[in-house]
């Protein structure tokens, strides 16, 4: 057929196409790309000396475990927490269950710092909670429990939010089929549960790992600044940078970028089996 | 195994699924529940099975109390409407299931676990795809699959829900006569759930007829069929041809229509005549015993009977009547759409307007 006989789609004018085309490349240009490779190039700047030496800063070293840390405690404890609710909701029906879908988004809606002002003002010294604990000489604020009890706040309905809608749309039977097959609440889960939820799992444990390791806001109302004790690294970032450290300050932030590229890796790996396991398998032509 | 519910009932929220729900299925036979939807048929079948709780009343499996037994322990195939397969595993890995998931001291070993799949696709004709996945088989395979799952833990009860429900015509009498077969070979207790009358009368020893949480009539396709016990039970079940009007000196009559009551009908008032398709004739002009005009609407010739619809002229009915005539008598009469013609009844069922029960008429000397 040629080219003058083929119906045009609706928007499908050359010149919307490369104007539209253009719009966006030059906006990722200038918004995504160069930055990042400026984050490198920054900290590459003083030779590969000085960022070895920026990298192997105690303090720095001490951030970067710090951000560890916290991940590593706070991913853990919203998979747990993040299974259980979504589990909850979907699998029973009780009172309240469409207010507890809504609330689950409650750290979505409000701003980081506001949730990490809230902790400081219940769990603070002068707080009403903390200062009950602080007479039991038990400090969480500008301390590192404080650090993970934000993070966690803030990064808690990544995994509920995955897998609620999945569960919701497998529904209950193959739960119920296994169960007549007499197996155990813990096999059920094993056996039957996590396969069919396995990558919405992961994919919810890579947002929030993400997330947990650069949080801000919230971190810098509750962490209190101290170098080498509740700093942690996107915290280094800015205090080095306030230092005129510039090298340094864009050392550290290349190492958040590279955690990051890391996360899209991943997180485009999960995505492609996930594709992959909705994906129907080629028709099967046998009779019954 | 034999059931017995005593006494069950059942609420969702303000609604009642079940009401006082009492039946006995014996042990041995293939019993259908059959019922339009929302009529409690597949609440009744997971309360069986533990997967609903029923409130008051009991459950027993041979005599024994399980009504607080869990799922778990009451040891019962299940076969879900929607086959309910376990998407992740091959279809060798889903027969396992049930045995994998046994207690170690009694879960077989490994070799025997992986004969008695083998002996299990066997029985399903399906040994071919022991490899395969869900998604990759067909409707009546998946449902298949599902029955060898269930039957893997050698139970003594088989419950179904709707088993055919989702397949196409065709393959759904395959598997029909094959589960038939197969019920026949092993001899457990089943109980299916079915909203297609036809199904539950060809396939069942004993059909349970339910409507809106109650047992409407327990009893054999042919008692069922012949003997309705109620007028809900003669709707559902097949198509009836009704004549309703006033009954007065052995006389029912409605506009140009009119059927003279057999010897010995001395009631009177508004009643209901149902005839069933084949307990009428169909004549040129009136019989002495009744005068109902009718025209032919369509004709249906696939089937071993002609199938006529014939609406009323002259006198009211809801529905259309439909009357089946041999084709032999076809093809001597060779009626034509827009035919008119005599509807001539054998043998009726006489409803009053608050009866439930109907009253038999013969019009047909023997």
């Amino acid at each position: 057929m040629s080219r003058t006989q083929s119906t045009l789609r609706i928007g499908d004018q050359p010149w919307v196409k490369w104007s539209l085309i253009g719009l966006a490349l030059t906006l990722t240009l200038l918004l995504l790309v160069i930055p990042l490779v400026l984050i490198f190039a920054q900290a590459f700047s003083a030779g590969p000396g000085s960022l070895w030496s920026n990298l192997t800063d105690t303090y720095t070293l001490a951030a970067i475990g710090l951000t560890l840390f916290v991940a590593a405690l706070t991913v853990p404890l919203n998979l747990v927490f993040g299974v259980f609710l979504a589990w909850l909701v979907t699998r029973f029906e009780f009172p309240g269950r469409k207010v507890l879908i809504t609330l689950i988004d409650i750290p979505f809606a409000v701003s980081p710092v506001v949730a990490g002002l809230l902790y400081l003002l219940l769990y603070g010294s002068n707080g009403w909670l903390g200062g009950w604990l602080a007479d039991k000489d038990i400090q969480l604020m500008f301390a590192w429990p404080g650090i993970v009890m934000v993070t966690v706040f803030v990064t808690c309905p990544f995994v509920a939010r995955e897998l609620i809608p999945l569960m919701q749309q497998q529904g209950r039977d193959e739960e119920e089929a296994a169960v007549v097959l007499g197996a155990s609440g813990w096999q059920l889960f094993r056996k039957v549960t996590l396969p069919n939820i396995q990558w919405a799992l992961l994919y919810g444990v890579v947002l929030t790992n993400a997330r947990a390791v650069g949080e801000f806001g919230a971190v810098s109302v509750v962490s209190g600044n101290i170098r080498g004790e509740t700093n942690t690294l996107p915290l280094h970032v800015e205090l080095l940078y306030q230092d005129y450290n510039v090298a340094g300050a864009f050392t550290s932030a290349s190492l958040l970028a590279c955690i990051a590229l890391l996360t899209l890796l991943v997180k485009s790996f999960i995505e492609w089996r996930q594709a992959r396991q909705r994906m129907p398998v080629s028709d099967q032509s046998d009779s019954i | 195994m034999s059931i017995s519910l005593e006494g069950v009932n059942k609420h969702f929220g303000q609604f009642q699924a079940l009401k006082d729900i009492s039946l006995d299925i014996p042990d041995g036979q293939l019993t259908g529940l059959l019922g339009p939807s929302g009529s409690g048929k597949t609440t009744l079948l997971r309360i069986i099975a533990g997967l609903e709780s029923a409130e008051h009343g009991r459950i027993l499996f041979h005599g024994k109390d399980v009504t607080r037994l869990h799922v778990r322990e009451r040891r019962v195939g299940f076969v879900f409407q929607h086959y309910a397969l376990f998407r992740h595993m091959t279809v060798a890995q889903n027969i396992a299931f049930g045995l994998e998931v046994l207690p170690r001291a009694q879960r077989p070993p490994a070799a025997e676990i992986r004969r008695q799949v083998a002996d299990l696709l066997e029985m399903v004709q399906l040994g071919h795809l022991s490899s395969r996945y869900p998604a990759q088989l067909s409707g009546g395979q998946k449902q298949r699959i599902a029955l060898a799952r269930a039957l893997a833990m050698k139970p003594e009860i088989l419950l179904l829900d709707e088993p055919f429900g989702a397949l196409d015509a065709k393959v759904r009498k395959d598997l029909r006569r094959w589960l038939r077969a197969l019920h026949d070979e092993l001899h457990f207790t089943s109980v299916f759930v079915t909203h297609d009358q036809e199904e539950a009368l060809e396939l069942s020893d004993r059909v349970v007829v339910m409507s809106a949480g109650k047992i409407e009539q327990v009893g054999g396709p042919q008692a069922l069929y012949a003997e309705p016990e109620s007028r809900f039970v003669f709707d559902f079940l097949g198509h009836v041809n009704v004549l309703g009007g006033s009954l007065e000196q052995q006389r029912l009559s409605q506009g140009d229509a009119w059927v003279q009551m057999p010897e010995g009908v001395d009631c009177a008032g508004e009643m209901q005549l149902y005839l069933r398709p084949h307990e009428v004739r169909l004549q040129n002009c009136p019989a002495l015993h009744a005068h109902l005009p009718l025209r032919i609407e369509s004709i249906s010739l696939i089937g071993a009977e002609v199938r006529l619809e014939l609406t009323p002229c002259g006198w009211d009915a809801q529905e259309p009547w439909e009357v089946g005539i041999s084709h032999v008598e076809f093809n001597r009469w060779q009626p034509q759409r827009g035919d008119r013609c005599y509807a001539v009844p054998d043998v009726g069922h006489l409803f009053g307007i608050e009866q439930t029960r109907p009253r038999t008429l013969n019009w047909v000397e023997d």
